[in-house]
């Protein structure tokens, strides 16, 4: 088949492998017919990843149809499914409190110890993202193995267009838990930084939510305007200075609640990798560690900080003094994302949330590697890219 | 002889004391047959019964499907059982392992047989954890081959008894809790591969 594989720094190319093929028991095969290039990719693009290995096949946004099962799946073949980037047993303590992202068995044994090493305890495996987490093949192909089969992924209904759902993959779910972390109370005034796909569904999902007014912080002309669409006030921080609007904003009080939507894994999963890497970097680095300090500043006395934002190491100048004078709850985690499907595909259907506004470009599977220099070079214009495999190449 | 007494006010397992060869001596005096001086030992909480997983245990045959190096294991009688264990450098060591203490659904210890390649004893307990189902514990001890070269060697080939005990007890877990060993294998051909 094929697929998009990884072999280095901006060195992504189309090659020819191996069909993927049941092994175990709750396995199924999932033909897909739409995957989507993340943010977080693009991190792997750069290089900023350990862990990864040439040939390695990308993608962890991704659905498609069931073609073959295992003898303990309870899909059925022709189903169409949404398979959740984190891959969780189902079985085990954390899935049983639904802290599926804790998952201890989706992991091999032998890809646990560097996570060991740094957080304390192995988390659960993702797709097409370094050994790490777990080594397992991505969506960015026209087949994948998808363990754990039979609690993982959610069934599609008949006639629903795949770009409707494809996002319950991660970034919708992400966003949703982002809002949900804040803890919205009726009433309130939350910030977001970063209007990314994740950083635009915590938008729509804190406004569910009953917070009053959402006031959305980026640079990029297009993605403010996408925010200002769902109802949020706006901030560009290259023209303004953002704690003093957000004080003025809220009547010199703060954001009840703040999201950080920023930060992103290049900050490392080593320490000296990472401070080579924010000096290579250059100002990426600052940044990012620049978002999460200025929320935690601006936030109110007693409020909540969320960050979804990927961190994977260690960061300086973190402002735990803020956090404790100022008696912040700090919220945050790989997402749970089975816990938000049935929820999250039912708002979808009834209209409640929209998806589709964020993609911004269609391409046939063949053309990823394009895909990824669009993505990584116009961060104003492409917001999100598909890839449809079994899509014909435009000449 | 130093034990639990010279550590005052420290609850915390002997195995892992910053003196080894105290750890050593107390873990001997609790029962392990003295069978060298390198100690390895981990713990996972199962969600299953202790019961069920003491009795799958208890066949050692079972045990090669999820212990990585090895090979196989002869069920012999009822106390020993014949390994065959991957070693580095393609080859194997063997040994005869005894079970010198059993309590059903509880713990079962052993020790290899003088002629073992590698001389190693210990056990494995099970303790009920009521909701969150049941803690399986290793200790084992061992002499390890050609002294702390041997070793060095073992960790370059992620064949360390420390890492191996971890490792083995996640796939124990995975297969009693999910019904199978996680692999990111793509296909039956490449799992093969990997495991060779």
């Amino acid at each position: 088949m094929k697929a998009l594989t990884w072999h280095g720094k901006h060195d992504v190319r189309i090659d020819n492998v191996d069909d993927p093929a049941i092994i175990n028991p709750r396995d199924a095969i999932i033909k897909v017919t739409a995957t989507a290039i993340c943010g977080s990719d693009l991190h792997l693009y750069d290089g900023y990843i350990p862990t990864m290995q040439s040939g390695d096949i990308l993608g962890h946004e991704f659905m498609g149809e069931v073609v073959e099962t295992g003898s303990a799946s309870t899909l059925k073949k022709g189903q169409k499914v949404v398979v959740p980037f984190t891959i969780a047993c189902g079985s085990c303590y954390h899935c049983g409190k639904h802290q599926y992202s804790g998952c201890e068995n989706g992991n091999p044994a032998d890809n646990q110890d560097i996570a060991r090493e740094l957080y304390g305890q192995p988390m659960s495996a993702l797709f097409g993202y370094s050994h790490m987490t777990g080594g397992y093949a991505g969506g960015q192909a026209e087949y994948v193995r998808v363990p754990f089969s039979d609690t993982g992924p959610i069934v599609i209904p008949d006639g629903v267009e795949d770009e409707k759902v494809l996002f319950l993959s991660d970034i919708l779910p992400t966003g949703w838990m982002a809002a949900e972390n804040a803890q919205i109370e009726p009433g309130d005034t939350v910030a977001v930084w970063g209007c990314g796909p994740v950083g635009l569904f915590a938008v729509q999902s804190a406004f569910l939510m009953g917070a009053e007014r959402v006031i959305a912080i980026d640079h990029f002309p297009h993605r403010l305007e996408l925010a200002r669409k769902f109802g949020a006030e706006t901030i560009n921080y290259e023209q303004t200075s953002t704690y003093d609007a957000l004080m003025i904003m809220t009547g010199g009080i703060g954001p009840d609640a703040v999201i950080d939507s920023v930060g992103l894994e290049a900050h490392g999963l080593f320490v000296d990798n990472a401070i080579d890497q924010i000096k290579a970097s250059t100002f990426l680095g600052t940044d990012r560690i620049h978002a999460i300090r200025q929320a935690i500043i601006a936030c109110r006395k007693g409020g909540r900080v969320s960050m979804p934002a990927v961190y994977g190491g260690f960061v300086d100048k973190f402002p735990l003094g803020a956090v404790m004078q100022k008696g912040l709850t700090l919220k945050t985690g790989q997402t749970h994302v089975q816990h938000y499907l049935p929820g999250l595909l039912d708002a979808i259907m009834e209209g409640k949330i929209d998806t589709t506004f964020l993609i911004s470009h269609r391409l046939p599977l063949e053309q990823a590697p394009d895909g990824y220099r669009m993505f990584h070079d116009q961060q104003n214009e492409v917001t999100k890219i598909v890839l449809k495999p079994g899509q014909s190449v435009a000449k | 002889m130093p034990d639990i007494a010279d550590r005052p006010y420290d609850d915390a397992p002997v195995s892992t004391s910053k003196d080894s060869d105290a750890a050593v001596k107390t873990a001997i005096s609790e029962g392990i047959e003295e069978q060298g001086d390198s100690l390895a030992a981990w713990a996972v909480t199962i969600n299953r019964p202790a019961a069920e997983l003491y009795a799958w245990w208890r066949d050692f045959s079972n045990l090669a499907s999820v212990m990585e190096n090895v090979d196989r294991i002869d069920v012999l009688d009822a106390q020993r059982s014949h390994w065959v264990v991957k070693a580095p450098g393609g080859s194997t060591v063997e040994w005869d392992a005894i079970v010198t203490e059993e309590r059903e659904g509880s713990l079962i210890a052993w020790t290899s047989d003088e002629a073992a390649d590698v001389a190693n004893s210990g056990r494995v307990t099970f303790r009920d954890a009521g909701a969150r189902g049941t803690v399986v514990s290793a200790t084992i001890l061992y002499d390890p081959p050609a002294g702390v070269i041997g070793k060095l060697v073992a960790k370059l080939f992620q064949r360390e008894p420390n890492i191996q005990v971890r490792r083995d007890l996640a796939r124990f877990k995975q297969l009693m809790e999910t019904g199978e060993v996680a692999t990111n294998a793509m296909n039956p051909r490449q799992l093969e591969e990997q495991g060779a």
